[in-house]
């Protein structure tokens, strides 16, 4: 067997055989007719546990690098020489079960990602050509294959519903356990889950090409992705380990001490370095990605802590981006018939204006959603609509005038207040008279004000908003925010020349958007976030994704983005103070090589519990996420 | 062209990714490799006429690496 494999497999074993050789040795070596024995013991162990560091330390240098295992090696055959046999046992031993713990640590740190993988479908039902049902792996499905999902099951592949209707959860993808209605020609997600019903799917893509598929793969190039000072650390780290093993050389010459010598080569050891900045990126990453955050590296995180600007586009980020109706002037209590027909028309029409108005109609008047009947429709086109040979008419301003539609003083007064509050107008009016008048606006998502006043303690000091909407209509929705700049009437290229205006200015900048329109802005900002339902498909350009269409979850991310960096920092000044103190320790005669490589691992140790913070989610955002959560759930229940 | 990815065991140290990356690159039919330290695996791109999924793995546990699992992306292009 490959003796790597061999010590990968009984590493455990020869850890504690070690432990207790060099343990036996060390009391015996107390007793001055043992010394012989306890001399065998510790050079046993010594050499034991030296092979598998010397193995790595030359498969390393094979591949030009001067790793930490070679100043192991070396100060561990210099103890030999010097006949230091309880040296050579102890830092062997300690090495050894540094690397052991050190494992078994980063495991844990890296469960959050593993869990997320680990929820990848593996098979799929597919129908036979005798109408049994079979299961089949996931990577002999082709698009076009019909799949079938019963109620529990996971939804294999992303696709397209064929056949039935059920209920699914979306929190794979998501981190939302909203059920969400399926039916005929609805899109599913590999990896989420079907709560209820039964469902035939027609396969689109599998595996690593689906949405879920490639949200892993992000997140996992992720946590390998740096940041500049990460970067900064791996090439410090691959001069310093050189640096150490030539002042070790430098120092043996001069004084011909062997013994400090390679006391120097163990203290000098970057082990806390090397692993401090990414740890704390892999918790913190995998961590995001369980509450539907996904970071494409430490650079992000790195930039976002350095970010004071940040600049939203409003549809769809600040407001929900469907058009509702938020003012209603009722002048004449309109009758069940009319309202019935109306909604029949507009319930029938994609125009997201007609969705606004049925949806309004249905829940204010509470109308049964399925109604008989097909009322006669006109078209007004850029007007509206004229209902049952013109007696009923729903539409602009225009179109009422076009019918004669008296509309008196104080009625036209409300029209131009509402126009004024940059509400789209649709007017209904019967039998020559105005009904109802209703303004509809994009609604702000309710949980905007509370996230926003979060962003400015976490240090943004620029909030903006940036609209391709009338400028009245968008100063209108930011009422009451708090907001330092708006402004509307902006195309695509205009957003980006504000963005880059904020930075000649030297502001680092931000820029949240629902990804589908936004890509320039959001490849020229210093992080770009895109967010909510459109994110999925953003997951190329934007540096971070936020896959819940919630606002609370862009405050989470900022808030998260911090902590990873400011545990990278902690991490790196650890690791730092450790070698600092090691070495002057050494100065004035305080450790030997025993004691440096004892610290060495503690330090490493803590490094990663420290990282490890970052696996805990803290409470106060989860509350936050639950009171959003429940807002959401009124305004579904609502509509 | 066709991609695997193989599911390794635990990588601790960032020198065995260099190994790994350096077999498998100089192997022929290799495209393309990333090996993904954190998450323990290595996602090649290979000519399926030239080098099979089962040569690959057999490379990196011949180096001394646990090879867990070898998953199969359908072919592209």
């Amino acid at each position: 067997m490959h003796i790597t494999m061999f010590y990968h497999k009984y590493n455990q074993q020869i850890l504690w055989f070690t432990g207790i050789l060099t343990g036996l040795g060390l009391i015996l070596s107390h007793n001055n007719l043992l010394g012989s024995i306890s001399a065998v013991l510790l050079i046993i162990s010594g050499v034991i546990g030296a092979i598998p560091v010397i193995t790595r330390a030359l498969s390393a240098l094979r591949y030009k690098t001067i790793s930490i295992e070679l100043l192991v090696t070396i100060a561990v055959i210099g103890a030999f020489v010097v006949q230091a046999y309880h040296e050579a046992a102890i830092v062997t031993f300690l090495f050894l079960l540094g690397d052991f713990l050190q494992a078994k640590t980063l495991t844990k740190t890296r469960r959050a990602i593993q869990q997320l993988s680990d929820l990848a479908p593996t098979t799929a039902r597919v129908k036979a050509a005798d109408g049994q049902l079979i299961s089949v792996p996931i990577d002999q499905l082709k698009p076009g294959t019909i799949v079938a999902v019963s109620a529990g099951d996971q939804i294999p592949v992303d696709g397209k519903v064929t056949k039935g209707q059920g209920y699914a959860t979306e929190a794979a993808i998501t981190g939302e356990a909203n059920y969400i209605s399926k039916a005929v020609g609805s899109s599913v997600y590999a990896g989420t889950l079907l709560k209820d019903g039964l469902l035939e799917i027609e396969t689109q893509v599998v595996g690593a090409e689906s949405t879920f598929g490639k949200i892993i793969d992000l997140v996992e190039s992720a946590q390998d992705n740096q940041s500049a000072t990460g970067d900064f650390i791996d090439h410090f780290a691959k001069y310093y380990t050189p640096a150490v093993l030539i002042l070790g050389i430098i120092v043996f010459l001069w004084t011909g001490n062997l013994n400090l010598a390679i006391t120097l080569l163990v203290l000098g050891c970057p082990g806390a370095l090397v692993i401090g900045a990414p740890v704390a990126l892999v918790a913190g990453i995998g961590s995001a990605a369980k509450q539907g955050i996904l970071i494409k590296g430490g650079s992000v995180t790195a930039q976002l802590a350095k970010t004071d600007t940040l600049i939203f586009d409003k549809t769809g980020t600040l407001t929900k981006g469907q058009p509702a109706v938020v003012k209603a002037i009722t002048y004449h209590e309109p009758d069940i018939t009319l309202l019935k027909t109306i909604y029949n028309v507009e319930r029938h029409s994609n125009h997201p204006l007609s969705q606004a108005v049925g949806n309004y109609l249905q829940k204010q008047y509470q109308l049964a959603t399925k109604l008989t009947g097909d009322p006669q429709v006109e078209a007004i086109p850029g007007a509206g609509l004229a209902i049952e040979n013109n007696t009923i008419l729903v539409g602009s301003e225009r179109l009422l005038q076009r019918y004669n539609v008296t509309i008196t003083p104080q009625q036209q007064a409300n029209i131009q207040a509402l126009s004024a509050a940059g509400h789209t107008l649709v007017l209904i009016a019967s039998q020559g008279q105005l009904i109802l008048a209703l303004g509809i606006n994009d609604q702000l998502r309710p949980e905007v004000p509370e996230t926003l006043d979060q962003l400015r303690h976490l240090g943004i000091k620029h909030l903006v908003m940036l609209t391709g909407d009338h400028q009245a209509s968008a100063e209108a929705m930011a009422t009451g925010l708090d907001l330092d700049e708006v402004h509307g009437d902006l195309l695509p290229q205009d957003k980006l020349t504000w963005l880059k205006q904020y930075q000649q200015a030297g502001h680092v900048v931000a820029f949240v958007g629902d990804g589908i329109n936004d890509s320039p802005a959001l490849a020229q900002a210093d992080v770009g976030i895109a967010m909510g339902n459109g994110a999925a498909v953003a997951l190329e350009t934007a540096d971070m994704t936020l896959l819940q269409s919630s606002f609370t979850s862009l405050g989470r991310a900022v808030a998260l983005s911090r902590r990873i960096h400011a545990n990278t920092v902690q991490n790196i000044s650890i690791a730092v103070i450790t070698v600092a103190v090691l070495l002057s320790g050494l100065l004035f005669g305080l450790v030997d090589m025993g004691i440096g490589m004892f610290v060495h691992e503690a330090s490493i140790l803590i490094v990663i519990a420290n990282a490890s913070r970052l696996l805990r989610i803290k409470k106060a955002s989860t509350q936050a996420a639950s009171v959003s959560k429940v807002t959401q759930n009124n305004d579904l229940g609502g509509i | 062209m066709a991609n695997v990815t193989l599911v390794l065991g635990a990588l601790t140290c960032p020198s065995c990714l260099k190994k790994i990356k350096g077999a498998l690159v100089k192997t022929k039919g290799v495209q393309d490799v990333r090996v993904l330290f954190n998450a323990g695996k290595a996602k090649i791109k290979y000519d399926s006429q030239v080098v099979t999924p089962e040569e690959l793995s057999d490379i990196v546990k011949k180096l001394g690496y646990e090879v867990k699992q070898v998953q199969i992306q359908s072919e592209v292009g």
